[in-house]
């Protein structure tokens, strides 16, 4: 889907003014339909942008007027610089591995025929649609000291393993939570390659991984890109399943936020985390658009 | 000699294709196991979260289905998310109509503004309603949890029904507004029926992000106000109760749905 500029149409409309001259009536056209735009405005200004500005101001006030405090907290306190290390820690290895299982089928899917390429992406869809608590609970069940690995390893004579509250945890479950984001973006890009390349490539005497690593993988490229920064951008900002998967040594920046809030203990500090964490991920997008493009981004978040 | 390098790399090549087709399959496995284990054990017959399931039964949807407080959980998420997807259909195919089809200065920070919930972090979001509800003493309230999960689906449906008009063509609107109609009469007879698919698909989507959705109403919830995925939340961080892997199997069902009718929406329109 490319996002053309739309225009009107040449063909006259005969509205209102009939017959008046085209620009001026196209004006008079903008400020009437203008109103159609104005109950979500209204809208998202006072449940959205008003909320926002709030969580600034908290970040930068306390009872005694304007301070720097809160963030001085995030520096002064070793606490949180680790978490910051962690959460950074936790995002690099799950873009590391979501690229990882997500080339491959990626490539695959690009390359597969009609039936196989719709089977996959049934699949891959219905991952990315089910509820991600869903999907969170499930690797409770399957890693936990009784989940199903450790009953099949004890009914194979084997030992126990520790999977569940730790980082192995909080590894596999936002690989998998993420692993759809990375295909889509990966498959976005393969779908646009032309695979005759290849063949001329090996026409040409190169082997099949020559090929690829000469000639698919560099016309890939935007896709590794554009995904792994997604998958690190929505990383660093996870809650769901760090939460649930993770030990005491596994805290992400989104968890210390909501704690904040909901032990009502410190809002501005929990509001100045916020903005820190909405800074990194702006900044992020940012880059993306830079890199990428957003537009291609929210198409494919339908 | 070509041909023998021809077979030669047909052979070498099946092999590594096999290779890659196996990766691929179990990566596939990797994103189906959890879902599928989960709809297995539902059905389980088992007293504990016991795998491979003893029997059949369904014990734990009758649990489900007969407990009050998840029954409660299930009307009330209900509720929520047709108030929401009701707010942000009427909102956003409004919206859409003057951002797919006018052009005025500012235009791209409206986009921006509209969109943005989509980039910004979850957590974030939820904390901003919850200063906001706070503020305003409506704690536990199910409208301010469908007002604050709007924020949330407004910008998928505006993203899909412009998707959906940037296709129409506004001359069909144009000539019933030649032959007589009102805008508004033109708007609601010939392009609503047009762009329906599109409308329609949004709402299932809008509905269905807001039937999931966790943070806004965990920090809005009081006791007596939880949402489903509220309710799944405190269950799952307080004890193990296989009764989730019945909750669960309903939510992947309504998921499900979604995905198939937007499918089928897709293919009629096609």
């Amino acid at each position: 889907m490319e996002q053309r500029e739309p225009e009107l149409p040449p063909a006259p409309a005969a509205g209102d003014g009939a017959g008046g001259r085209p620009a001026s009536r196209g004006r008079g056209r903008t400020s009437l339909t203008g109103f159609l735009l104005l109950p979500a405005l209204v809208f998202l200004a006072i449940f959205f942008a008003y909320p926002m500005i709030d969580i600034v101001v908290r970040s930068f006030a306390d009872p005694g007027g304007f301070t720097l405090a809160h963030y001085g907290q995030v520096i002064e306190h070793p606490v949180y610089l680790r978490v910051f290390q962690i959460t950074f820690e936790i995002a690099f290895t799950v873009t590391l591995l979501t690229l990882l299982l997500g080339y491959p089928l990626a490539y695959v899917l690009a390359g597969a025929g009609k039936l196989a390429a719709s089977v996959i992406m049934a699949c891959v869809l219905l991952s990315f649609f089910t509820n991600i608590l869903v999907r969170t609970y499930a690797w409770m069940i399957i890693l936990g000291p009784e989940g199903v690995i450790n009953q099949l390893l004890r009914y194979e004579g084997l030992g126990d393993v520790k999977l569940l509250y730790n980082r192995y945890g909080v590894l596999i479950g936002m690989t998998y939570a993420l692993l759809p984001y990375m295909v889509l973006t990966l498959y976005s890009v393969m779908r646009g390659i032309d695979r005759r390349f290849l063949q001329a490539a090996r026409n040409l005497g190169a082997s099949d991984w020559r090929a690829f690593w000469h000639v698919f993988l560099p016309l890939s490229l935007p896709g590794v890109v554009g995904g792994s920064l997604l998958v690190f951008i929505l990383s660093v900002g996870y809650f769901i399943t760090p939460r649930l998967l993770g030990g005491a040594r596994d805290q992400m920046i989104a968890m210390v936020i909501e704690q904040h809030v909901e032990l009502g203990v410190n809002w501005g500090f929990a509001s100045a985390l916020a903005i820190i964490l909405l800074f990194l991920t702006t900044a992020g997008f940012m880059l993306y658009d830079r890199l990428v493009g957003l537009k291609a981004l929210f198409e494919s978040k339908v | 000699m070509s041909a023998a390098v021809e077979i030669g790399y047909v052979a070498g090549g099946a092999w590594k294709r096999r290779a890659l087709h196996a990766a691929a399959v179990l990566i596939l496995a990797f994103l189906l196991l959890p879902i599928v284990i989960i709809i297995l054990l539902s059905f389980s017959s088992g007293l504990y979260l016991q795998f491979p399931p003893p029997g059949f039964s369904l014990q734990w949807y009758e649990r489900f289905f007969r407990d009050p407080q998840w029954m409660t959980s299930l009307w009330l998420s209900a509720r929520v998310s047709m108030m929401c997807t009701a707010l942000s259909v009427a909102l956003g195919v409004l919206a859409s109509i003057v951002l797919v089809r006018e052009r005025f200065p500012g235009k791209t920070a409206v986009y921006v503004l509209i969109l943005s919930p989509l980039i910004v972090p979850g957590i974030i979001i939820a904390i901003a309603v919850f200063f906001l509800f706070s503020r305003l003493h409506m704690m536990g309230s199910p409208v301010a949890m469908a007002l604050g999960q709007a924020v949330l689906t407004l910008p998928l449906v505006v993203v899909i029904v412009s998707a959906t008009l940037q296709g129409f063509d506004q001359r069909l609107e144009q000539a019933a507004i030649i032959l007589g109609a009102s805008p508004t009469r033109a708007f609601f007879h010939v392009t609503l029926p047009i762009i329906s698919p599109g409308v329609i698909s949004s709402a299932l989507f809008a509905f269905l992000a807001s039937f999931d959705e966790l943070l806004v109403p965990l920090l809005l919830a009081d006791p007596t106000t939880m949402t489903l995925p509220v309710r799944i939340w405190t269950t799952v961080t307080m004890q193990i109760d296989p009764t989730i892997v019945a909750v669960s199997s309903v939510l992947v069902a309504v998921a499900l749905t979604v995905l198939v009718s937007a499918g089928a929406l897709r293919r009629s329109r096609a």
